[in-house]
């Protein structure tokens, strides 16, 4: 059988700003569907960069980017992307922040409340439809973003540091939240996060990228069989990885430190 | 910073009234200076009795024009800094002018004002317009360039269009600016009607405004009568004041941060 078309294919990518240094060098991946792909790595390696690039906000420089089988843009309708705080918009209620993306495509307003409640009730936000972003906690508005990003059921979702900013408890609930609801919709994922525990316990495939310019340094697959449960962040294994992916990390940073 | 207790926030003004008119008293006395320099409050009062029905009539004169003036420069306004948010280049080309405009002192700018709308309502609302207009669009056009970067790039991600970016995006998140530039022309809409009555003096059909109370009683030497027309157009400011603040608070209580309690 054929592998499956990857999802995002870049080849030989590299990036700068202008006339400025280069930011990413010689960028290779191919997201296969169902991935998972966790992108870790110092302060300042172009890791927000990698997001940039497939969501179409930032062109590439030199190589080429396949984004399910077009252009970044032209793939836009069918990604999403989860920003590092929340973004909902202030003005609107939770569940007007969750119809944004279809109010946007010009679906009639009684389909697009169905479709924002139905949302908000998979992330179990069903009582808090009616408060605004700011009567919510980190978390809730984390879950009312995750909620806005899969109203349109996107094929690949681009997430920057989302639970950068929560506290740990709060961290580990949404990143066993994220993996049910993967089961349920079946979006490849680009994750950027600067914990390491945090990409393994949600990837199959973590990066480990290095600074100056941004590159990728080593891959670790973590074969973890999904769905995955609480339980496997207290398994050696599991442990086991996280320390090889820590190792890697500080290999880089010590490169960048020397 | 540490929170006022709610009642305080009734006696301190009170207090700090009370020796105010104390010290007014005192200079009075102190000085010797007559009742037509420096009338007491109670003077003032009297007079403002005494010439309750023609203060009434002025004051409402004045609001009308003012009220006209400033609701033409709050949807002018708007509608400017729209052009202004939407293009770089209209930006780059009109707001040099719209600061000569501002700079321009109105006292200069009245009198040909005066010349060319002709010296009743259309010139006074004119004035009033002038002096209201320009926080408004300098708020208003701040504010739709200060949205967050990253809601812009949530709009664009989700292919809107820039007619969707500016209604949905721009126009609310600048709603703030946009009721702050409010609330500073309307603390100057009344000040430009009184302005353009005083520089029209009573040509507009006899009744006039407290502008032109101001110029009668000042020619007739009614000091005390002087103030109570003072004290006239600071209440008539302060239900402009009251007014947008009622307005702000029925747009952003609900969502934004400035409302903020901290009960929950």
């Amino acid at each position: 059988m054929e592998p499956a078309a990857p999802i995002v294919k870049f080849t030989s990518l590299k990036k700068r700003y202008g006339t400025g240094p280069l930011i990413l060098d010689d960028i290779n991946l191919a997201a296969a569907p169902g991935d998972f792909i966790s992108l870790i790595g110092p302060s300042g390696c172009g890791k927000s960069t990698i997001l940039k690039l497939v969501s179409g906000l930032s062109p590439g420089s030199e190589g080429g980017l396949d984004v399910l089988g077009t252009t970044p843009k032209l793939a836009r309708d069918r990604q999403a992307f989860i920003f590092q705080d929340a973004t909902l918009l202030p003005w609107l209620t939770a569940q007007r922040n969750v119809e944004l993306p279809l109010r946007l495509r010009g679906m009639a307003a009684a389909a697009r409340a169905a479709k924002a409640q139905e949302m908000l009730a998979l992330v179990g936000l069903d009582a808090a439809r009616d408060y605004y972003p700011r009567q919510l906690s980190g978390g809730m508005k984390m879950r009312v973003s995750i909620a806005r990003a899969l109203t349109l059921s996107p094929q690949l979702l681009l997430l920057d540091e989302p639970f950068g900013a929560l506290d740990e408890m709060t961290r580990n609930r949404l990143n066993e939240e994220l993996l049910a609801l993967r089961e349920r919709s079946r979006f490849t994922a680009l994750f950027v996060t600067h914990s390491v525990s945090e990409a393994v316990f949600l990837s199959n495939r973590v990066l480990v990228m290095a600074a100056n310019p941004g590159r990728f340094q080593a891959e670790v697959k973590v074969e973890f069989p999904y769905p995955r449960t609480p339980a496997l962040r207290a398994r050696p294994e599991f442990q086991a990885k996280v320390n090889q992916v820590s190792q890697l990390l500080h290999q880089v940073e010590e490169v960048v430190s020397a | 910073m540490k929170k006022i207790p709610p009642l305080w926030l009734w006696v301190l003004p009170a207090v700090s009234g009370v020796l105010f008119v104390a010290l007014w008293y005192g200079v009075r006395a102190g000085s010797g200076l007559q009742s037509w320099i420096l009338p007491t409050p109670v003077e003032i009062f009297a007079a403002a009795w005494q010439e309750r029905a023609r203060l009434l009539t002025a004051a409402g004169n004045t609001a009308v024009g003012a009220l006209v003036g400033f609701l033409l420069a709050g949807t002018l306004g708007f509608a400017t800094s729209l052009l202004l948010g939407v293009s770089r280049s209209l930006r780059a080309g009109l707001y040099p002018w719209l600061l000569v405009l501002q700079m321009t002192p109105v006292i200069v700018l009245t009198p040909i004002i005066m010349l060319w709308a002709g010296p009743g309502l259309p010139g006074i609302v004119t004035v009033t317009w002038l002096i209201s207009f320009f926080p408004i669009v300098a708020n208003m056009t701040q504010g739709l360039l200060s949205t967050d970067m990253n809601h812009v790039a949530l709009f664009r991600m989700a292919n809107a269009s820039r007619l969707q970016e500016m209604l949905l995006l721009r126009v609310p998140s600048a709603m703030p600016y946009y009721l702050a530039g409010l609330r500073i022309a309307a603390t100057l809409a009344p000040i430009g009607a009184i302005f353009g009555e005083y520089m029209v003096g009573n040509s507009s059909g006899g009744t006039g405004g407290l502008g032109f109370l101001v110029y009668s009683y000042n020619t007739q030497i009614k000091i005390p009568a002087l103030f109570a027309t003072a004290l006239t157009s600071c209440l008539l400011g302060f239900i402009f004041v009251a007014a947008v603040s009622g307005l702000n608070r029925a747009v952003l209580h609900k969502w934004h941060d400035s409302f903020e309690r901290n009960d929950h």
